[in-house]
């Protein structure tokens, strides 16, 4: 656990960077620090490696102040992963993860070995540890340096903006892999970040933080989404609130329908049946497999040879489809809004088609999630320190 | 005679090669001028660059001066120094010091400043103090700046080294001020092209050296920036 | 020594040798200079447009570079004698090797939707260069020549030891060869003078010739010293 007590950062020229900081950051947990340039996020997090000395208050790690330890050996304990990497350009990729291994004296060989470990752990193939940095794409790199944070196993890992200076659909890539390692390897994590988007993703907690270094709320995804505490949270998690907090509840409550789905098979005169019987004016046609092919609408299904098969038919494109087990509300919702029928398609995980939700069911789940309270009042199974609200 | 074949004779004559006189040892003696030069000059500059270059102190005295001493004629700080010291080796070593320092200090220090201040705090950040910060990155980063300021010193030593020797030192350029004296053109020409020679000597010294000491990774970047 | 300044020779020799040499000396280092900006616009227009001319290009000019001047100023004697043109041609090849690369980095500064915007608005590929490339590539020409004009001042002294005048000649022949400090003191200052004042004008040109460079950011000048 990293503890922030009333921790402030004051520069001799008066400008206050952080103002007395409360945050316990629970063990095996990621915690995102979010909030505009100026908010004061950076300067916490360089305060758990005392790459900023504040200049009051105290943090703890697992409840020994940082102060206690010497700098540079407190820093080998500690995984540091910053925007742009920050790889050293005149070391190869392998020599760059074993970097913090060697500075702690275990010798090449044992050094070596445990970065090629890293670099199969971060998705990397073993040929690109012999490359230099700059013969890497820019999330690669982003990989070399969370391997390089990793080297040494610390149970803290601290990341400051790592993944504010890729493309959006790298930066995609590096969350999920963020993801999964954090769920092998239960690292205590300090993740800065400016974009609310990432911060939802990522934190089991998220605090955000006002400019003036004051932290304005520290809660869970779930819970800031639901109930900032004021206006400037509000402003800041985006007008389009709602929206993200679907991501929170599961596309399986969701009601599917079958009725209005028909196979390519069938003809177009059961088809014009099928429309008129249950008033639908869409119908998903499906193939081989229950996969989707695609929107016919009733009018056109009336107005084709009604021994025509429907796979033979001019069908409108499926569009966006969701997973029924494993995706939100929000994927269902996006899937509707992008589907030319105005319906989500959900398929199971082999992709076959399990129903359509009609626009009246979504509305319908989405009241519910209004209706619905967030239960918890916790980040990660601790109960969220520093912060007071109800 | 033309001026072709006076030099052809001159390097063609045996008598040329061989004795205290001769080009190897007027060469060797050049050589040995400019290196003990650049060692005791790189020796002063290189750790101070890197002194001022780490801490971000003294800095713009140590360009400021060396700026200034850009503009002051070499032959102006030579005679001034021999006059002042006397006749001899040591007071020329001690004017091709003069000359060597400030490109070398300059170069080394902007190398250092021109170190990625992200780079600077992942080394500090993985837990590396100050001395490692500098050897391990600061160092071999800035390599390319400090040969670069290492050639730019050498390629002024071997010059100014050559002007020496018309204080009654040895060297190359004994051939030239020599050959001036007794009108022989031929020998004037000679130690002329034998200190161009020289000068290009230094550059394919300085480009190995480049070769063998940056790192690969280095180089991409560096022919990016081209010096 | 005695007196390390004897200012009555100074007072004497105001005029001449004093006035005569840095008359001399900058006859000398001028001429180069200018000399040696006249070869290099086509040739770093030419290095900039063709990509594949310029690293030969710049290694020769680096190998001349490094030379001594004094080896080329004795190589040049008998084909010039003593006229200036002993000094000139070789200090005005010195200054390609700063002046080239400076012009091709100023040229490679203008944007590319600069070029396209000159070349959409009907210039041809000269009109663009002068009108357009050219004033772009300014700063980093005058900072090119605020370099080399330092250095050729500074060489030109050298060019006393073939029997060539200014300042070098007043530090040579009055001063070292008669063992007298004072002129070698005279001359090392008055070239160093006149190197920041031809500086300073180069700077002041820049303001008048680029006035919409931001005063802070003067052209970007080359890191590191040659």
């Amino acid at each position: 656990m990293i503890t922030f007590e009333g921790v402030t950062k004051r520069y001799p020229d008066g400008t206050v960077a952080l103002d007395g900081l409360d945050l316990r950051a629970p063990s095996g947990r990621t915690t995102v620090l979010v909030g505009s340039s100026g908010s004061g996020k950076t300067t916490a997090l360089r305060a758990v490696n005392r790459l900023v000395e504040p200049t009051g208050g105290r943090v703890l790690i697992d409840g020994t102040d940082v102060r206690e330890r010497d700098p540079a050996l407190l820093r080998r304990s500690i995984g540091y992963v910053i925007q742009q990497a920050g790889l050293f350009p005149h070391r190869t990729v392998l020599d760059n993860i074993a970097t913090v291994p060697l500075l702690l004296g275990w010798g090449r060989r044992r050094a070596r070995s445990r970065a090629a470990e890293l670099l199969e752990l971060v998705g990397l193939e073993a040929a690109q540890g012999r490359r230099y940095p700059h013969q890497l794409s820019g999330g690669q790199q982003q990989r070399v340096g969370v391997a390089r944070a990793l080297a040494a196993d610390p149970p803290v890992l601290l990341m400051d903006e790592p993944f504010s200076a890729v493309d959006p659909v790298v930066r995609a890539g590096l969350q999920d892999e963020l993801l999964r390692l954090q769920s092998e390897l239960h690292k205590t994590v300090l993740f800065v970040t400016h974009d609310i988007d990432e911060a939802v993703r990522l934190g089991d907690g998220i605090a955000v933080f006002r400019p003036g270094g004051v932290l304005a709320q520290y809660d869970t995804p779930e819970r800031l989404l639901a109930e900032p505490v004021d206006t400037f949270v509000e402003g800041f998690v985006g007008y389009d609130r709602g929206v993200r907090r679907l991501s929170f509840f599961p596309a399986s409550r969701l009601e599917l329908h079958t009725d209005a789905v028909l196979d390519g098979g069938r003809t177009a005169g059961a088809a014009a049946r099928t429309a008129a019987a249950t008033g639908e004016p869409w119908l998903l046609v499906t193939g081989a497999g229950r996969a989707p092919l695609g929107w016919l609408s009733a009018g056109r299904a009336a107005a084709a040879d009604p021994e025509r098969p429907l796979e033979s038919l001019e069908l409108e494109g499926y569009g966006h489809i969701f997973h029924v087990e494993a995706d939100s509300l929000r994927a269902a919702l996006d899937a509707a809004v992008l589907s030319p029928a105005g319906r989500a398609v959900g398929v199971d995980p082999g992709g076959a088609v399990l129903g359509v939700v009609s626009q009246a069911d979504l509305a319908a789940a989405i009241w519910s999630v209004g209706e619905d309270t967030v239960g918890e009042d916790t980040v990660g199974g601790d109960t969220v320190g520093g912060q007071d609200h109800g | 005679m033309s001026i072709y074949e006076l030099v052809a004779a001159w390097f063609s004559d045996p008598g040329n090669w061989t004795g205290p006189g001769g080009i190897p040892a007027r060469f060797a003696e050049h050589t040995a001028y400019s290196a003990a030069a650049m060692a005791v000059a790189a020796a002063i500059a290189v750790p101070l660059g890197l002194a001022t270059g780490h801490t971000g102190r003294g800095g713009l005295l140590a360009v400021g001066l060396a700026n200034a001493a850009r503009a002051l004629p070499t032959i102006g700080v030579m005679f001034l120094v021999v006059l002042a010291m006397g006749i001899g080796l040591v007071p020329v070593q001690v004017a091709l010091v003069v000359l060597a320092v400030p490109p070398i200090l300059v170069n080394t220090h902007e190398g250092v400043r021109a170190v990625d201040p992200g780079l600077r705090d992942a080394a500090a950040g993985m837990g590396m103090r100050g001395p490692q910060v500098l050897l391990r990155l600061e160092l071999p980063v800035a390599l390319p700046m400090v040969l670069l300021g290492l050639r730019t010193a050498a390629v002024q030593v071997v010059s100014t080294a050559t002007i020496a020797a018309y204080v009654g030192v040895g060297g190359l350029g004994r051939f030239i001020f020599d050959g001036q004296n007794r009108q022989e053109f031929g020998m004037v020409a000679g130690g002329s092209l034998l200190v161009a020679l020289m000068a290009v000597l230094v550059l394919v010294f300085f480009w190995l050296l480049r070769r063998l000491a940056v790192s690969p990774g280095l180089r991409a970047r560096e022919a990016a920036v081209r010096e | 020594m005695g007196e390390v300044i004897r200012w009555d020779w100074i007072a004497r020799g105001l005029e001449d040798p004093i006035g005569t040499a840095v008359l001399q000396h900058l006859q000398l280092s001028l001429v180069p200079i200018a000399l040696g900006l006249l070869a290099a616009l086509p040739l770093g227009v030419a290095a900039a447009r063709w990509r594949r001319v310029y690293p030969p290009l710049l290694t020769v000019v680096n190998v001349l570079y490094a030379v001594p001047s004094i080896a080329l100023f004795f190589l040049l004697l008998p084909y010039t004698g003593l006229t200036m043109w002993t000094a000139v041609l070789p200090l005005a090849l010195y200054t390609l090797a700063i002046l080239v690369p400076n012009i091709v980095d100023g040229l490679h500064q203008v944007p590319g939707h600069v070029r396209q915007a000159a070349t959409a608005m009907g210039f041809g590929p000269l009109r663009r260069l002068v009108l357009v490339e050219l004033p772009v590539a300014v700063p980093a020409v005058i900072a090119g020549l605020r370099v080399a004009s330092v250095a050729t001042i500074s060489m030109v002294s050298v060019a006393s030891m073939v029997g060539l005048g200014g300042l070098g000649a007043l530090i040579l022949r009055e001063g070292f060869n008669n063992r007298f400090a004072t002129p070698i003191i005279v001359g090392v200052v008055l070239t160093a003078v006149l190197a920041f004042a031809v500086d300073g004008l180069l700077v002041l040109a820049q303001r008048l010739l680029t006035p919409w460079v931001p005063r802070p950011a003067r052209g970007r000048e080359r890191k590191g010293v040659r």
